[in-house]
């Protein structure tokens, strides 16, 4: 065959399963280790509900790191202003929340998730113009003007809400469990992972449908080419800057519920969680950052039944051993 | 014929390193300006620097009478230059229909301009939906070049578009270039190959160091073979 005339099919493409496989591969070897189904059930569970958690918050990191450079070491900052702006909402509407009714606690859960990803997505904005703006190119700027504006933003919240743990309490119908049999599943873990898997869904739909997908994909593997082509990625950028800004404070509010509290540190821990789900995932993949996410949650909470030792150090373990197989990440999107 | 590209005095440093030293050249409207050179003589750092890739760090460079040395790379792009890389640079993880439409900036995709490039390569038509990743190293150029021509264009730079392909590619990008000129493209090209510069090209420039060292036309350049092997080091007709 001549590349001109191309009279032969192309090879089809090999789909990377390996990858997806791999979740699959670690539920399953942890069955006989645990024992018990209905504890092994119970874990699955937990993992895959605190996996689209952490999803939700890394996945706009993955975007701005693959797509712009920027090591951005402060959003964990959108994750707790996201969970304390649903304070503001949550706490005049407590009855709502105690109501024992499904509609009122979400007429209610809902407004208060909206209005932190657009204060969330608003801080974003401030963020990009501000702090990271003039240091694009420079790494070790952005970690210290991102680091800076993380430590600001915490002391900000101390001085606003004060230094203690604010109580938030799960609404009524998400509490208690459904029962299957001898296994019990968490309601609002049912709910966090149908959030999780729609976020999931509704990001793959825009990169994979429409020319701003497109332009994000194709930024994430050369933006020289892209704004050779005409586009002004940094006005792409910001965009994708303050949805991820968003997604994060959407996270912080599901966390929050999850952990039923909100303090100013809350994201110190995840935000190092979310890092290695970044780092794992392979920088710019969106699926990469599905399948770490669900990784870091499965091993943190497998891991953490097994072998509670190991627990602190278990994704980093994770990671050690992913990097090893594949040195960029599950899936490799970018050019750099 | 008038310059629809002018560069005066142009300057570019990467880094410490001191690459474009004082560059004079005009493009004339409607015709193939060749840029010759060995390795490393600054062919593809002109080309980046018009395109705003890299900044001059001093000199004027204009496209139809208005300075472009200062704005960024979209808006040289939006003035109507497209930009076909040494490294063809397509995006591999997207289709060849969603790297095309991406390309065509101002709406959807011109079945007649379609037609019209797939005449040329109709590879493209055959894997419209296959990633471009999975494409071979001919294929690549010849979806970057049709990249740069699905919308029309007042002025293509194109860097080594022949470098390592096959001589019936090599021909389908010749033939594909030449019709590009007479519909009435400004083209500025990069070429190592000898046969297709003198095929393709009206005027030439050769660069060594940093500075243009000749200008001239082509087909005088390519009749003299004592001024190619002290230009370039070697004859045309060696790289037939």
């Amino acid at each position: 065959m001549t590349d001109l005339a191309a009279t032969d099919p192309l090879p089809k493409p090999k789909r990377d399963i390996a990858p997806i496989l791999l979740p699959l591969a670690l539920a399953l070897l942890t069955i006989p280790l645990i024992g018990s189904t209905s504890s092994w059930l119970t874990l699955t569970v937990a993992s895959l509900a605190m996996g689209m958690m952490i999803f939700i918050m890394a996945s706009g990191l993955t975007l701005v790191f693959g797509l712009m450079d920027v090591l951005n070491f402060g959003h964990g900052a959108f994750i707790a202003v996201g969970a304390y702006v649903a304070t503001l909402v949550l706490a005049p509407f407590a009855a709502s929340i105690q109501a024992d009714s499904l509609w009122m606690n979400l007429a209610v859960l809902a407004p208060a998730a909206l209005l932190s990803m657009a204060v969330s997505g608003a801080l974003g904005l401030v963020v990009e113009r501000v702090l990271i703006l003039p240091v694009y190119g420079q790494h070790l700027k952005q970690i210290l003007m991102t680091t800076g504006g993380l430590i600001v933003a915490e002391q900000t919240l101390y001085a606003l809400w004060g230094p203690q743990i604010i109580p938030m309490p799960l609404p009524t119908s998400l509490r208690g469990s459904f029962i299957l049999g001898d296994v019990a599943i968490a309601r609002y873990r049912v709910l966090a992972m149908l959030i999780g898997l729609a976020v999931f869904i509704a990001i793959q739909l825009v990169l994979n449908r429409t020319k701003v997908g497109l332009l994000i994909r194709a930024g994430v593997e050369n933006r020289e080419m892209v704004e050779a082509l005409g586009y002004r990625i940094r006005r792409l950028f910001l965009g994708v800057f303050m949805t991820g800004s968003a997604l994060a404070g959407l996270g912080g509010v599901m966390w929050a519920l999850y952990r039923e509290q909100v303090h100013a540190s809350m994201s110190d821990d995840l935000t190092v969680l979310i890092f290695i789900v970044v780092i794992i995932g392979g920088l710019g993949s969106i699926g990469g950052c599905f399948i770490g996410a669900i990784l870091v949650a499965m091993v943190a909470n497998y891991g953490g039944f097994l072998v509670p030792k190991l627990a602190l150090v278990s994704n980093i373990l994770l990671m050690v051993a992913i990097l090893m197989w594949r040195p960029r990440g599950l899936y490799v999107v970018t050019s750099r | 014929m008038t310059d629809l590209l002018k560069l005066s005095g142009v300057h570019t440093h990467i880094g410490r390193y001191h690459i474009l030293q004082g560059i004079d050249l005009a493009v004339p409207q409607g015709q193939v300006t060749m840029l010759l050179g060995r390795n490393g003589a600054g062919k593809t750092t002109t080309l980046r620097t018009i395109m705003g890739l890299w900044q001059a760090s001093k000199g004027e460079i204009t496209l139809a009478g208005m300075r472009i040395e200062s704005l960024a790379t979209p808006d040289i792009a939006r003035l109507g230059v497209g930009y076909v890389p040494e490294s063809m640079a397509v995006f591999s993880d997207l289709t060849v229909k969603e790297n095309l439409v991406l390309a065509a900036r101002d709406g959807p995709l011109d079945d007649t301009q379609l037609d019209w490039i797939f005449g040329f390569f109709p590879a493209l038509r055959r894997f419209w939906l296959s990633r471009a990743g999975s494409l071979s190293g001919g294929q690549k150029q010849m979806l970057s070049i049709a990249r740069a021509i699905i919308e029309r264009r007042k002025l293509l730079l194109i860097d080594e578009p022949t470098k390592g392909l096959a001589p019936a590619i090599v021909m389908a990008l010749i033939e594909c270039l030449k019709e590009v000129k007479r519909k009435g493209a400004t083209i500025l090209l990069v070429e190592q190959n000898f046969f297709a510069a003198r095929e393709l090209g009206d005027n030439v420039l050769v660069m060594d160091n940093g500075t243009i060292v000749h200008r001239g036309e082509m087909a005088a350049l390519a009749a003299d073979v004592p001024l190619q092997e002290r230009l370039l080091g070697l004859s045309l007709e060696a790289h037939q």
